[in-house]
């Protein structure tokens, strides 16, 4: 019963994410991984799609993930799941649990888990640049000299509009950057 | 008031790029500074209440205004206009994003994408690092687990980052309980 079964997942991984929608690739790779669904490099072209488009990341990969699976009603079961959590949590907290937020617990188990997201979202990254540079196996490395450019010149890029035009490039624009510079650079 | 919360959050959630943090700003502004939904001080309550639990900040920060204004009902309608524009924008593109990845210059377009998602997903991950507590027990929690990430990719190990989480939630209790034991026995003495 896919239909359950995309409910559940997502059900479970908007249930353990701190930190916003960064801190849920790892849980959603691994996820997407075990059925099967994409391929690590599917979702995270998918990701930088999401990136481009509006709208909380988790819900845009539940949303997608949900439509490869079961069409339309797979993608509505999905952003539910992923969005339930939060919902029911926020609600028990605005009408019973007044004080949630000034539990000693709760902040203790949240310093405890703080560094941990940090961990994943920064592995997750170092693994995808690693994979993106060309890192195969163990085994196999073949350089993709194009990621490693475009790599490099998104972070001058970064560096210059910060440091020179003090200016924040938002997520779309480094997209969109970084797309014309894939293509120019596979071209020449 | 129902119609006017869910299309209020539908219109955050059309127009908002680049994740949740970038809606608070966007949120603050509709919600507070136009209509007075909620008072200023209330916002901020909202937001902490919004890191300290789990999902995206958007759909938290839904849910509440809508509960303030108008219940459950109001809640449900909120989260739900939220989410509807990703729901029918991905669904949308879902249709043509195997036909669309086919052309060779998208292809090439996302050979340059991979390295921009790496880039963001870093940059977020450095941000969060330089807000983290320098203190011994944090950093070697995040030293501990960023190696074992990386060496379960190299050896192709399945563990769920969620057994991470709940591990890192517990030091923090076990933490929290030593060292109020600890100055309580200070006390004592």
């Amino acid at each position: 019963m896919i239909y359950l079964t995309l409910f559940l997942e997502f059900f479970k991984i908007g249930l353990f994410t701190f930190g916003g929608g960064f801190g849920m690739l790892p849980l959603i790779e691994e996820a997407v991984i075990a059925h099967g669904w994409a391929t690590a490099e599917q979702f995270y072209n998918f990701v930088g799609v999401c990136e481009s488009t509006p709208g909380p990341i988790a819900v845009n990969t539940a949303t997608y993930i949900g439509t490869m699976q079961g069409g339309l009603l797979g993608g509505i079961v999905a952003s539910l799941g992923v969005v339930m959590p939060s919902f029911i949590i926020i609600l028990l907290i605005v009408s019973v649990l007044k004080n949630f937020a000034e539990n000693r617990f709760v902040k203790a188990f949240l310093k405890g888990v703080k560094p941990v997201v940090v961990a994943l979202i920064l592995s997750t990254g170092t693994i995808l640049l690693a994979k993106a540079v060309g890192y195969v196996s163990l085994t196999e490395f073949s350089t993709n000299w194009i990621s490693t450019a475009v790599f490099a010149i998104l972070c001058i890029v970064w560096l210059l509009a910060k440091k020179v035009w003090n200016k924040k490039l938002s997520a779309v624009t480094l997209i969109l950057i970084s797309a014309v510079l894939g293509i120019v650079l596979s071209l020449i | 008031m129902l119609l006017s919360l869910f299309f209020t959050f539908f219109k955050i959630g059309l127009f908002t790029f680049g994740g949740g943090y970038a809606m608070i700003a966007n949120v603050r502004e509709v919600v507070v500074e136009k209509y007075g939904w909620i008072t200023e001080d209330e916002f901020f309550q909202m937001i902490t209440i919004a890191e300290s639990t789990p999902g995206p900040i958007a759909i938290n920060m839904a849910t509440y205004v809508g509960y303030r204004k108008k219940g459950v009902l109001g809640s449900a309608l909120a989260t739900l206009g939220v989410i509807l524009p990703s729901l029918i924008i991905i669904y949308a593109i879902s249709q043509f994003l195997d036909a669309f990845m086919a052309n060779r210059y998208v292809a090439y377009a996302f050979v340059g994408i991979k390295s921009a998602v790496a880039f963001l997903i870093l940059k977020a991950g450095t941000d969060l690092f330089r807000k983290l507590p320098k203190q011994w027990l944090s950093l070697s929690v995040f030293l501990a687990i960023f190696v074992l990430m990386i060496l379960f990719e190299l050896f192709s190990v399945n563990f769920s980052s969620i057994f991470f989480i709940l591990i890192g939630g517990i030091l923090g209790i076990l933490a929290y309980a030593f060292a109020k034991s600890g100055k309580e026995a200070g006390e004592n003495q």
